[in-house]
């Protein structure tokens, strides 16, 4: 495209680090995220080279402690809470509510400085050693371990504060930015989803702040809320902490699914199916989701009248998931479906949510949770659905959006290749776990019991082919940037209003602020324009 | 921030300062959902700490001053008052009560400091101080630390919100005193204006579970 | 089935365990059946409805309540019925019975440590008989850790300052893995434990003759270690001083008066009586407070006893 877009604009470090535009600031957090996307998943891989014996692989049992600790700190804080929200959302908003930018620019940058900054006091922690609390800091073991956790647990409440900014800056944006004549009902399902997702961003994330200051009081200064032998209560702990992080699941698969009722439609060339139905799933799941946490505490001496109340509630929430699954293969019955690399990453997130939704039915179930708690079933479960759910419905936004973003288009062989060693990887990496946890296999364990080794080799190999896909998407993600721009503006006949821009944008996005002349899946209103 | 022509502080993704002001007054609530849920955390925290160790805490609280606490209340009370009447004179096109108005809220925030100044040194000298600093001589009831853990928990993150409402008002009435607001645009006046009622607002909670209740 | 049970699950323990696998197999079948269900949906319509040139989709129907509301409803109902199912089970099996035979666990970094009620002690290996419930009473020193038992299909948090149970009776004899299941720092994968299931008299023989010291060690220096460690020291001293129960120095084979009058010489059959029926012969000048050691000694252990009094001459 000639021109100047909003990435060329204006140049120089300063008109980035200081800049104001959500596409800008979107854009950053992406290479952020990315950063700590690479980093969590070494962690991966090492945890997953130390689990190919029992006993000692390559490193020590607290360097394994810390290493799967600093895991799961840094996919669930630095990655998955921002990830889709932060970049996507931040870059394609505006646009699909012919916008000029979100409500409060400033607060958006000043999201991506805290951000930074809470990345910046996760660095030192895992510079100074790292911690070994697991990344759920129950007590009384993080209040009386070492390691550098105050600073990790700073670090996580610093990373509070850019989530809320980014909640606080999306509702003020739906409700007030939207074009003429873009109602509620004529949005895209994308804004939605990140309105829900927003909803429990604000609502949420305070309780985990100030769940982490009393944590801080009570390892500093022993304040006595959460140590038993002060009078405290350990399960106060537990209570206050899943509060916040099972609806910070929600954060992170909401817009995962808002990303799958994009691409779905498009690629099947046909309105969504079910518009209100996933609309008001949205709104429920977010409502529903605070108030199953204490599924998490089934065996941790809570009442059994609680738990038969958490087990029915989570059953529950379960539902309106299962509504958008039909509703999005109903969306492909009968349409025109072409299987780029969106759409496969699309197709992906069915079969693997499907499962990781389907698994959280053994851990719903009060009795079959006894069992299966704290085994390699629950890590299974919750990386179907964080990573094949969140992170593969990232992935398919990235793919989707990618044009749009840098105005580039990638290599679509090298992109399928990519997407199926991704499927393949993943499912050999976390199905043998389903069984091993089943079997009785517990969960942050550096030693195991001789009969699980054939199955955590197999974790491992997928692992690699896991990783390698990665690789090759990295590969050719960065080639396309080297390119000439050559994407049209609408490569994939969306109907939503970004893809009336150019790609990439102009700095303000729209010349003149659009009219609403067809709804977002409207794909005869394109065809007759053509 | 751009200046439009005749539309001052108009941004220029907004359309209109009307919509502008509106996403702020949003924004603003949404913000201050979050402090209530913050501040909620800690009050279910001192409830269920105060119910497993009820004669502690009973014990404990008399030695907070109910008048200097009563005082306090008036004082933020009267500082909403005060903060009311600033964004009304922003509204009515009125820079010198506007600016009046606000520095008054500053005084009776400083005062609400002051006061609270007094009480802390009390207790520092008293040893009733929160955690593993507590060094109070001669209770008969023990586990009274656990009530002032609390205290200091609760009343602190309560002042440094005063503190940061305080720098808020501060920078409010600097543009104040610039002529920055009129009766067509006033949003800061009153954006910082409701987040100061709900820190009285806080504090109202505060002071009957911490100082009153038996 | 047993082919997917036995490739799902570990060895059965227990008649629960044999019920929760049922619950477990049709939650798997179910999901199979969805899954399968979604994927060969999914799979069809991408072949079916492949793209071929620029066709225009054959259907513009966008909502159907009648489609919503059937899968909203049977999912739901289906749900329900799980839910149901599964909390019958956990209730049923969340009460021990009243026979249930006690032992008291303590968790520490990084071990568990059994108390059965006779007093015999060991760490890290426990002995229960076959057919019988048995019933641990939790407790740890330190952190949270988490007592799981995979072939009983149980696990129990195990926390500071509070007492949690877990019971189940087992069915097979032989030995069942004990785990720690919740992270408790650098050994907490090396935190495991044995239960051994045997059948009632082999059992009885391990309880009878209890662990190592009980067995082994000289019987005088066993009856110290226990008149300190079984709260004999803290009524009865042994240099004389009156406490709240009578000194024990100087008292086997020596004449003791009754507080009904009679007389009886302090023999090992009155020592004996002394420990199990306390009540039967109340020494003049003290109360009738001493508590019995019916059940919580063993034989040996009250020879032991009777050793040791009688070294105090």
């Amino acid at each position: 495209m000639k021109g100047t877009n909003y990435l060329t604009e204006t140049r120089g470090l300063k008109s980035w680090l200081f800049t104001l535009d959500h596409k800008r600031i979107g854009v950053m957090y992406f290479w952020s995220i990315m950063t700590a996307f690479f980093l969590g998943g070494v962690f991966a891989m090492l945890v997953r080279i130390e689990l190919l014996t029992p006993g000692r692989t390559i490193m020590s049992a607290e360097a394994y402690n810390r290493m799967f600790t600093l895991h799961g700190a840094v996919m669930v804080f630095l990655v998955l809470i921002p990830s889709i929200a932060a970049t996507l959302g931040n870059f394609v908003l505006p646009l699909m509510l012919g916008a000029k930018d979100v409500a409060f620019p400033r607060l958006n940058l000043a999201s991506y400085w805290v951000y930074v900054t809470g990345a910046l006091f996760a660095l030192y922690s895992m510079l100074a050693g790292g911690i070994d609390t697991g990344w759920t800091f129950y007590t009384p073991y993080s209040t009386s371990t070492g390691g550098a956790v105050t600073a990790m647990v700073l670090a996580a409440f610093i990373l509070g504060f850019s989530t809320i900014f980014t909640g606080i800056n999306f509702i003020a944006t739906i409700h007030k930015l939207r074009a003429p004549g873009l109602t509620w009902f004529k949005m895209p399902l994308f804004v939605w989803g990140m309105y829900a997702t927003s909803i429990i961003q604000v609502l949420a994330t305070p309780i985990l702040g100030i769940t982490l200051i009393l944590l801080l009081m009570e390892r500093l200064f022993q304040i006595g809320i959460f140590d038993a032998r002060l009078g405290g209560d350990p399960l106060l702990f537990q209570h206050f902490f899943w509060f916040y992080s099972h609806p910070v699941v929600y954060i992170m698969i909401l817009p995962g699914m808002a990303i799958m009722s994009e691409v779905i439609p498009v690629f099947s060339r046909k309105t969504i199916f079910g518009y209100k139905a996933i609309a008001f799933s949205s709104i429920a799941i977010a409502v529903v989701g605070f108030f199953v946490w204490g599924h998490h505490m089934f065996v941790s001496g809570q009442s059994p009248l609680a738990g038969a109340i958490f087990s029915f509630l989570t059953f529950l929430v379960a539902i309106p998931s299962a509504v958008k699954v039909f509703n999005w293969l109903a969306t492909m019955y009968k349409g025109s479906i072409s299987l780029e690399a969106p759409m496969l990453y699309a197709i992906s997130f069915l079969l693997l949510f499907a499962i990781g939704g389907l698994t959280g039915l053994f851990l719903g179930s009060i009795a079959t949770d006894v069992h299966l708690h704290d085994t390699y079933f629950v890590v299974a479960h919750f990386h179907f659905v964080m990573f094949g759910g969140t992170v593969i419905a990232f992935l398919a936004g990235i793919h989707y959006w990618w044009p749009k973003m840098f105005g580039r288009m990638y290599s679509e062989k090298w992109a399928r290749v990519s997407a199926v060693l991704v499927f393949v990887g993943f499912n050999l990496t976390f199905i043998p776990q389903f069984i091993m946890g089943s079997r009785g296999m517990p969960r942050r364990y550096y030693n195991y019991l001789p009969q699980f080794q054939p199955m955590h080799v197999a974790s491992t190999i997928g692992s690699w082919v896991l990783g390698l896909g990665f690789l090759i998407m990295a590969g050719y993600l960065f080639a396309s940037l080297r390119k000439p721009y050559d994407a049209p503006a609408n490569p994939w006949g969306g109907a939503t209003l970004e893809w009336e821009t150019a790609s990439p944008p102009i700095t303000h996005n729209f010349e003149t602020t659009p009219a609403i002349s067809h709804g977002p899946y409207d794909y005869a209103a394109l065809r007759s324009d053509a | 921030m751009s200046r439009t022509a005749g539309e001052p502080f108009l941004q220029h993704h907004f359309a209109t300062p009307e919509q502008q002001f509106e996403a702020g007054k949003i924004g603003m609530w949404l913000f201050l959902v979050t402090e209530i849920l913050l501040f909620g955390g800690l009050f279910v925290g001192y409830g269920l700490m105060r119910s497993r160790n009820p004669a502690a805490f009973s014990e404990a609280h008399h030695h907070l001053d109910r008048i200097l606490g009563l005082l306090n209340t008036v004082v933020l009370l009267v500082s909403s008052f005060t903060m009311v009447m600033a964004v009304h004179a922003a509204r009515t096109d009125r820079r010198k009560r506007l600016i009046a108005f606000l520095a008054l809220t500053l005084v009776f925030a400083g005062v609400f400091l002051g006061i609270k100044y007094i009480e802390y040194s009390h207790k520092f000298h008293e040893g009733l101080l929160p955690g593993k600093f507590y060094s109070h001589k001669g209770d008969t009831v023990p586990g009274q630390f656990q009530f002032f853990s609390f205290y200091f928990m609760m009343t602190g993150l309560h002042g440094i919100h005063i503190l940061g409402g305080m720098g808020a008002i501060l920078w409010v009435l600097r543009r104040s005193v610039q002529g920055h607001f009129s009766s067509r645009y006033y949003t800061p006046v009153d954006l910082v204006g409701l987040y100061w009622h709900l820190v009285d607002l806080i504090w109202i909670y505060l002071f009957p579970l911490l100082y009153l209740i038996r | 089935m047993n082919w997917l049970r036995s490739l799902l699950l570990p060895a059965q323990g227990s008649a629960y365990a044999g019920e929760y696998d049922t619950l477990f197999l049709f939650i798997t079948l179910l999901s199979a059946f969805f899954f399968l269900l979604i994927a060969a949906t999914a799979g069809w319509f991408v072949w079916r409805y492949r793209r071929a040139r620029e066709q225009a989709p054959t259907s513009m129907v966008t909502q159907s309540l009648a489609l919503e509301l059937t899968w909203t409803l049977i999912p739901l109902a289906i749900v329900m019925g799980i839910f149901f199912w599964s909390l019958k089970q956990y209730v049923g099996a969340s009460v021990a019975p009243g026979d249930a035979m006690e032992i008291q666990v303590t968790a520490k970094k990084w071990l568990w440590a059994f108390e059965y009620q006779n007093g015999t002690r060991t760490v890290n290996e426990v002995h229960i008989p076959v057919g019988k419930p048995v019933k641990f009473v939790m407790s740890s020193e330190d952190v949270i850790h988490s007592f799981f038992v995979p072939s009983m299909r149980l696990k129990q948090d195990v926390l500071p300052n509070r007492y949690t149970e877990l019971w189940f009776t087992p069915a097979t004899t032989g030995m069942h893995t004990l785990l720690c299941a919740e992270y408790c720092g650098r050994s907490h994968s090396d935190m495991l434990g044995k239960i051994w299931v045997d059948d009632d008299a082999t059992f009885q023989k391990w309880l009878e003759e209890g662990d190592e010291s009980t067995r082994t060690m000289p019987l005088k220096e066993l009856g110290k270690m226990l008149y300190e460690s079984r709260g004999c020291s803290t009524c009865h001293s042994i240099d004389g001083t009156r406490g709240d129960g009578p000194s024990l120095k100087n008292v086997f084979a020596h004449d003791i008066k009754l507080a009904d009058g009679k007389t009886v010489i302090a023999d090992a059959n009155y020592i004996r009586e002394s420990i199990l029926q306390p009540q039967a012969k109340i020494v003049l000048g003290y109360e009738p407070i001493m508590p019995t050691f019916q059940g919580l000694l063993r034989e040996r252990e009250i020879l032991a006893l009777i050793e040791f009094i009688r070294s105090l001459n």
